[in-house]
């Protein structure tokens, strides 16, 4: 009688399981030698290896966790690690509602993060204050840290989550090496106060 | 028999005579008001004498009435007899232009906390309290917000608009 359930069923060949390797980015191949633009691997490493910062304060953080578990399981995109210090991390994860005097601190936060860094606003409250106008909360936190993606949804579910955190990715890839340099860049440091 | 509402009553109006009014019973909690300066007072006598020993408050806030013109804050103190199980409620009416009204922290250390919550959301000015300053709000902000003069929504946002929100 046949099992209803079969293990070891999967062809030796990885080409057939269905997992999506990063590829190469664009470059010239030859005989012994590949030879690409910088900024395009270091996107590559750099997106296929955040670390995030989780800074959940409410009901979406209860989201991340679903989105960290082994379900939706964050860490395909190369994020099995969830940082806990800001020092070491590349993505400030905000997700639930900030009060005022909450801010101050994913300010400090943010400040303690290295260069390159990225933030990404999880859920109605962190974006633009959600149900929550009232005096005491932050109306989005692009109040006091710039932000690189919204994620709307109170909460959203772990699959929007994934797809900011996708969209993360793609910023992530694509940025050049020198934007942290522009005085672009630097002019929105400046609107926040930020050196 | 254990103390009743109506024990309390007379040994106030015996004590105070006419100067505690707007005495009521809603749901039983026995009810009165005493004038702003005499709040130290009743609460020293209630906490004091052995057959009364309301030694427990249990809460402090605030309400703001903006149609009582020269006493729109009112300051209500809950206190507990815990022997007899029985509780009471004092309130004192302060003008919002001068919102001084004595500090209960001399009596009771847990007013220090709601007096300066009281003062953070309602300015309520407790007159002697050791740090009055705010506690739960940000420093910074310059108004009280519970106050019913300041709408209930964040005044600093630009686009939440009339079409949208329904501001």
């Amino acid at each position: 009688m046949a099992r209803p359930v079969r293990f070891n069923i999967k062809s030796k060949d990885t080409k057939d399981w269905g997992i999506n390797m990063a590829s190469a980015p664009d470059g010239m191949t030859g005989e012994g030698f590949f030879a690409a633009k910088l900024s395009d691997v270091v996107g590559l490493a750099r997106k296929n290896s955040i670390w995030p910062l989780p800074f959940a304060t409410s009901c979406c953080g209860i989201e991340f966790m679903a989105t960290m578990g082994s379900h939706y399981d964050l860490s395909r995109f190369g994020s099995e690690r969830v940082g806990f210090s800001p020092r070491q991390c590349d993505l400030l994860m905000v997700m639930g509602t900030i009060a005022k005097k909450m801010g101050p601190v994913v300010k400090q936060v943010y400040l303690q993060m290295a260069e390159p860094r990225w933030v990404i606003a999880v859920g109605a409250c962190a974006s633009s204050g959600g149900i929550f106008d009232t005096y005491s909360v932050l109306q989005g936190i692009d109040q006091v840290v710039p932000v690189d993606v919204y994620v709307p949804g109170c909460p959203p579910r772990p699959e929007a989550i994934l797809d900011g955190f996708m969209k993360i990715q793609e910023l992530v890839g694509n940025e050049s090496i020198r934007r942290r340099n522009t005085d672009k860049y630097k002019l929105l440091l400046e609107s926040y106060g930020i050196q | 028999m254990g103390l009743t509402n109506e024990i309390i009553k007379n040994r106030l109006s015996e004590k105070f005579g006419g100067v505690l009014t707007e005495w009521g019973e809603p749901y039983g909690l026995l009810t009165l008001t005493a004038p702003k300066e005499m709040n130290l007072k009743v609460m020293n006598f209630l906490y004091d004498e052995p057959d009364l020993k309301f030694r427990f408050l249990t809460d402090l806030t605030a309400v703001h009435y903006p149609d009582r013109k020269g006493e729109e804050l009112c300051v209500v103190y809950h206190l507990h007899n815990m022997v007899d199980n029985i509780r009471i409620r004092l309130k004192v009416y302060a003008p919002v232009d001068q919102p001084d009204v004595y500090t209960a922290t001399g009596l009771f250390s847990s007013a220090n906390w709601m007096e300066r919550e009281t003062y953070d959301f309602f300015g309520v000015n407790f007159v002697g309290h050791p740090n009055l300053k705010r506690i739960l709000n940000v420093d910074e902000m310059d108004y009280f917000p519970m106050r019913k003069e300041f709408p209930l929504e964040d005044q600093s946002r630009i686009d939440k608009d009339d079409e949208m929100f329904g501001r």
